[in-house]
């Protein structure tokens, strides 16, 4: 387990520790003594599903207490205090929000729950900068996914908070939608906030955040620069599943390049073992045009993401 | 208390299918009066009857529960919630502005129903519309908060707020005196006994007893609702 705890900046503004942080239900742990520092900048809280990420979201956001340990931001106790969220603003995974609202009032009322002085203004700003503006009037519960996750994000934005968290913040958005969102948490990073996010998508990861922290089974698993934690990711045979509209004839093309490894044949399609994951998605396409064969999936197995990040513990255990 | 978490509550509790529960119950209430004037035409022994069983002992516990869990246990369900408890104000303020609008809706829909379904029957006679109006709506405001409170400690409030309600208060309370003295709507028949001045009816816990013990169990209810508010864990989907 890699600990990057740095005392000396745990009483600045801005910056959640954790120390020696664990949380069990019953006989379950779903976090396992997890020591670690957030700063300014964007974080990015990695690891599949299960991981404990959100558990750990959630201790950082006050909603849970650590059966052992402390959490802290700016050297402030989390738990059982109120006056911390006047720092922190949390998107929630869940959809949490009030179906009945306008997107507007959704946002207003948060404005007004923080007690700002203009809260229509920071409305009307935090509405702008998530492109909600034209639809601000219609009910909630009329949003799509992708649009009640800009609302949330609205309404945690509104107060202009220190510490922003945000809990699998890309789900449900389309690829626009998350460019965007993609764009202003790097924007809010540079411009000195912490922010931290949870995904259990790699490549989300990689496009925003500056710090990686993985989870793996309620640990934490490795801490850095996402260049190391990708390339030691990448380093490994990745497994795909591929649909096709000849599976049989892609399977002897693929099997001729050798960017794949194992490549078997399957009722849902075909499994590749790709060895080396960006020169085989690379070459996918061009492999299945030369051959003639129309794609019609490319997706990473879960197990495959899972074994993923228990490789990435492997070296070190 | 806080009007932008009374404001999303009212919104939540009236703009919603809950409305109709709010609104059917005292309608049903004002219905079987007006029927029973016109079956059998004014009679006080009937009106206290009716006040007892129907108005105190059933359509209040009901809205009790419902305007009390509902303003709530559906929230902390969803996860709603959050969206008040992720901001700088205290958490007991967030319990008893709940309470207050629990409180209210009570008023609203049990109180004044109360007294136009009595009054319905025979006008203020003796005094038992203002008595029991006046019982309902301290009664109301201690279901209000214990009914709150369960919302706060379990998923399952509806389901133990009924068993109180019918098992309790209903059956319990009916063969054994003693438990009369722990049910909210024997308080609601003392203060309307101490009210009007009915030979019909006479209240088995006395007026002594019921005040302080409404207060008491009111006082203590949103006490440890607020509490059991700062220390709630929500999770994820996880």
């Amino acid at each position: 387990m890699t600990v990057t705890t740095v005392p000396a900046v745990a009483t600045r503004p801005g910056v959640v520790e954790l120390a020696g942080v664990s949380r069990w239900y019953g006989n379950v742990v779903a976090v396992n003594d997890v020591t670690m520092t957030i700063g300014p900048g964007v974080t990015g809280l990695l690891g599949p599903n299960g991981a404990g990420k959100s558990t750990l979201l959630h201790i950082m956001a006050g909603f849970l207490a650590p059966s052992n340990g402390t959490a802290t931001l700016g050297g402030q106790q989390i738990w059982r205090n109120h006056d911390i969220y006047r720092q922190i603003g949390l998107v929630p995974e869940r959809e949490g929000v009030y179906g009945f609202l306008t997107g507007w009032q959704f946002v207003l009322s948060a404005a007004r729950l923080h007690r700002l002085p203009d809260p229509a203004e920071a409305a009307t700003r935090a509405l702008d900068l998530v492109e909600m503006t034209p639809a601000k009037d219609r009910r909630v519960e009329t949003y799509s996914k992708g649009m009640r996750q800009r609302v949330k994000v609205a309404a945690a934005l509104v107060h202009d908070p220190q510490v922003l968290l945000l809990d699998e913040p890309f789900n449900g958005m389309d690829p626009r939608q998350r460019l965007h969102l993609m764009d202003l948490v790097r924007q809010m990073g540079a411009a000195g906030r912490t922010i931290l996010f949870s995904s259990h998508i790699l490549e989300e990861v990689e496009r925003v955040a500056e710090q990686i922290e993985v989870m793996v089974a309620g640990r934490h698993a490795a801490s850095g620069d996402y260049r190391e934690i990708r390339r030691r990711m990448t380093d490994r045979p990745h497994l795909f599943r591929v649909r096709s509209s000849d599976d049989r004839r892609l399977a002897s093309a693929l099997i001729a390049d050798a960017s794949s490894g194992a490549v078997s044949l399957t009722e849902n399609g075909l499994e590749v073992q790709a060895i080396d994951f960006r020169r085989f998605t690379r070459l996918l396409p061009k492999v299945a045009r030369d051959a003639g064969v129309r794609l019609w999936q490319v997706s990473p197995t879960d197990e495959d993401l899972e074994s993923v990040f228990s490789y990435l513990i492997q070296p070190r255990a | 208390m806080n009007t932008v978490v009374a404001d999303i509550t009212y919104r939540a509790m009236l703009g919603r299918k809950r409305i109709l529960l709010l609104v059917l119950l005292p309608l049903a209430l004002i219905g079987v009066a007006g029927l029973l004037r016109l079956i059998g035409g004014p009679s006080e022994g009937t009106a206290v009857t009716l006040m007892k069983s129907f108005a105190v002992g059933t359509i209040l516990p009901l809205l009790g529960l419902v305007a009390g869990t509902g303003v709530i246990a559906p929230e902390i369900e969803d996860g709603t919630i959050m969206h008040l408890l992720s901001k700088p104000i205290s958490r007991p303020v967030i319990a008893f502005t709940k309470f207050v609008v629990a409180a209210s809706l009570l008023a609203l829909f049990a109180a004044v129903p109360t007294f136009l379904a009595a009054f319905l029957m025979i006008q203020t006679e003796s005094g038992i519309a203002y008595g029991f109006a006046l019982g309902a709506l301290l009664a109301g405001i201690a279901y209000a908060a214990v009914f709150l409170l369960l919302g706060v400690l379990t998923r399952h409030a509806v389901t133990i707020g009924v068993i109180y309600a019918l098992v309790w208060e209903g059956l319990v309370g009916g063969y054994v005196p003693g438990a009369r003295k722990f049910s909210i709507q024997q308080w609601a028949q003392s203060i309307a006994d101490q009210v009007s001045s009915s030979v019909f009816f006479k209240a088995d816990v006395p007026i002594g007893f019921a005040v302080p013990a409404i207060v008491i169990v009111t006082v203590a209810a949103l006490l440890i609702a607020g509490q059991r508010l700062r220390s709630l864990s929500l999770t994820g989907d996880e």
